[in-house]
């Protein structure tokens, strides 16, 4: 049934090549080039329009801030990746700390879907890339990091470098090639889970993450 | 088939009710503002547009290539791409996926294409239950009606009315009309289900050609959890939202978000380009892509109509529209309602049945002042007007000549007769003038709410000859 109506829409379409009054030469777009103080300041100020938490800090020091932020807010498990980038800080800062307490899970998500569901309060994850212009981190859920962290739990931490800081989207997908090495799913993520669906109010934590904390690592 | 009676009664119904109107008012204006916050620059706000019909126009003069790549690509990538002509197809495909996965429950993000295919329905009448987890769609399916508005679906509902709906159909849970208190109950509730479901739909915003990549707009991340956490990924979309290369979408997204909501950006982005890989520890094992014409190729025939195809269903044209803010999504009956909706779904159903929905329109041209992709929109409601009543048959849009009548044709032509002669012309002014007392007052449902225009007693010609013009 699909291939006889594959080869009748493209039939149908084929017989006509339409044209179209729009210019030809791609219309240049003007785009943001901010320098690193601004780049920041944009990401920033963005991302709290949202309410979104975000602490720059210095590269040295990000696992305190983690820490700390993490402890005031009362969080009692913290998921992350055993074998993802942020580990071996997680792991030398945490030492013996109690609360929160460390919970890493490398089995496939469905092994232990109940547990993620229900009983994670927060997961850390690191982002690829961010974008200034939108405030905006660029994720590249992989095998150690898979995409439910960044979605199921209440609250959901994320590290990046303030190296990574493009100004926009577009510059992100050029720089970095993306067309050519797409993986089973990127994302961008600019705040917390909201909707405005009841009476144009905005909530908050609607599906997703109530709580979006950045931790945005500089290098001074 | 929708008759005139039932869109000039609902019309009437839309028109009475001051607590829709009031609701509708106010949103639109929030939203009309917003809009334009986010395009703070005019200049870069044209050229920006410009940019995206130029885009949209891009891929669909390329559209049948660009669907075999995208069908390539996303089948190297592991994605099970379908075809249906019609949504019975489209219908039959999704069932039979169903069916393979003996799966009851369908877990849904926003899809407009889904409820083109009315497949809720479709599904529940072979026993399969299809839950929509976007908060508006939600709502309106606790409620049992359709969205009234594309991108906020809800909207002509009220807190209080959410909050009775809420108690009526979970009487366990506390009243309460508190917005994060109701918001926290859905969550709950769907949350659940999410965990529970071995099925998930979506929409797709783009697809991209070049990658194989369906990308989907959200805030909510309902749209990530029924593509991420069910085995089963089913992507519904029209075959007119693909585009040609990764780099065409920052700008349409842009364009997409700041003119729907005002937004920068949604909170989700959502670019899928493959089922689960092997080491990956979660997504689905599944994806399928199934790409829905249901009459597109036969607008894409139209060298002028085929434009109504660049829209990315943004809903700004709704927002801006004098009619839309008065009667609502309902008063439609279609699918997508508002400006859009007057152009795309008269040529689907045919102008037969929908042939009214062009004429409801004010032409003022707002809709086409905010379009983000520059759809002509007054300029096809022009056209489909046309379409309705010509007489001959060289036009491909269904039901053409349909809203053609005796009385009507006879009128234009007797227009016609009368003004290729200056003779036959300033001898009917004379007569009119002079008739003016006695010539019918009555011009149908116009004067029955305004003051009938009165001839002149003076032809303009007579007058200027008066003050000295020679006209001769």
């Amino acid at each position: 049934m699909t291939a006889k109506a594959r080869d009748a829409i493209l039939r149908r379409l084929r017989n006509k090549q339409p044209g179209f009054d729009t210019p030809s030469q791609p219309v240049a777009i003007e785009t943001p080039s901010w320098p690193m103080e601004a780049r920041i300041a944009q990401f920033k100020s963005m991302l709290e329009t949202v309410r979104a938490e975000v602490h720059v800090t210095a590269a040295a020091h990000w696992t305190e801030t983690l820490k700390s932020v993490a402890e005031e807010k009362q969080i009692s498990n913290l998921l992350y990746a055993k074998q993802g980038p942020l580990a071996q800080a997680i792991e030398r800062a945490w030492g013996d700390t109690l609360l929160p307490k460390l919970v890493c899970e490398e089995r496939p998500v469905d092994e232990w879907k109940e547990q993620i569901f229900f009983h994670i309060d927060a997961a850390v994850t690191s982002a690829r890339a961010a974008i200034a212009e939108t405030g905006s981190l660029i994720l590249w859920p992989d095998a150690f990091e898979p995409r439910t962290w960044s979605l199921v739990p209440p609250v959901h931490f994320v590290v990046v470098d303030a190296e990574k800081l493009y100004n926009t989207f577009a510059e992100a997908v050029e720089a970095e090639q993306w067309a050519q090495q797409m993986p089973t799913n990127a994302l961008l993520i600019s705040g917390p889970s909201k909707s405005a669906d009841i009476q144009q109010t905005l909530a908050y934590g609607v599906h997703g993450p109530t709580e979006l904390i950045v931790i945005l690592k500089t290098s001074s | 088939m929708q008759q005139r009676a039932d869109f000039n009664h609902r019309v009437e119904q839309a028109l009475g009710n001051a607590q829709l109107k009031a609701s509708l008012r106010s949103a639109m204006d929030g939203l009309m503002a917003s809009r334009k916050a986010c395009f703070p620059d005019a200049d870069a706000l044209d050229a920006l547009r410009l940019r995206g019909a130029q885009i949209r126009a891009n891929a669909l003069s390329k559209l049948p290539q660009l669907l075999q790549q995208l069908e390539q690509r996303c089948t190297e990538n592991g994605i099970r791409v379908h075809w249906a002509e019609s949504v019975d197809e489209a219908n039959g495909i999704v069932l039979d996926i169903m069916r393979q996965h003996q799966a009851e429950l369908l877990i849904k993000g926003k899809s407009m294409v889904s409820e083109e295919m009315d497949l809720n329905r479709f599904l529940e009448s072979h026993g399969i239950e299809c839950l929509e987890s976007d908060l508006g769609e939600y709502i309106l399916q606790l409620a049992g009606e359709p969205p009234s508005h594309i991108v906020a679906p809800a909207i002509h509902k009220t807190r209080q009315d959410i909050a009775r709906l809420f108690k009526e159909k979970f009487p366990d849970i506390p009243y309460s009309d508190d917005v994060d208190t109701l918001t926290g109950n859905a969550r709950g509730i769907l949350r659940k289900k999410f965990y529970a479901a071995r099925v998930g739909l979506s929409g797709v915003n783009f697809a991209v050609a070049e990658s194989g990549t369906l990308c989907l707009v959200e805030n909510e991340g309902n749209g990530r959890m029924c593509t991420t956490v069910p085995p089963v990924h089913i992507a519904v979309t029209g075959i007119e939202k693909v585009v040609e290369k990764l780099a065409h979408v920052p700008p349409l997204l842009k364009l997409l978000t700041r003119s729907a909501t005002g937004q920068p950006i949604t909170t989700y982005f959502n670019m899928i380009s493959s089922p689960r890989k092997t080491g990956e520890k979660d997504g689905p094992k599944e994806v399928h892509l199934l790409l829905l014409d249901n009459g597109r190729s036969r607008i894409y025939e139209d060298s002028e109509l085929v434009n109504t195809l660049r829209c990315i269903r943004c809903g700004a044209c709704m927002n801006h529209c004098p009619i839309y803010t008065r009667i609502g999504g309902h008063a439609y009956g279609t699918t997508i309602p508002g400006p859009i909706g007057s152009i795309l779904e008269p040529q689907k159903a045919g102008l037969d049945s929908l042939g009214e929905l062009p004429v409801a329109s004010t032409l003022c041209g707002a809709c086409a002042e905010v379009c983000p992709v520059r759809i002509p929109i007054p300029r096809l409601l022009n056209r489909l007007r046309y379409e309705r009543i010509r007489s001959d048959r060289d036009g491909a849009s269904h039901g053409q000549g349909s809203g053609r009548t005796v009385k009507e044709a006879a009128i234009w032509q007797a227009w016609s007769w009368l003004h290729r002669s200056p003779r036959r012309y300033r001898l009917a002014m004379a007569l009119a003038t002079r008739l003016c007392k006695i010539l019918p007052l009555g011009l149908g449902p116009w004067t029955r709410v305004r003051k009938p225009p009165r001839i002149a007693a003076r032809t303009l010609h007579q007058r200027a000859r008066e003050e000295g013009f020679n006209d001769r």
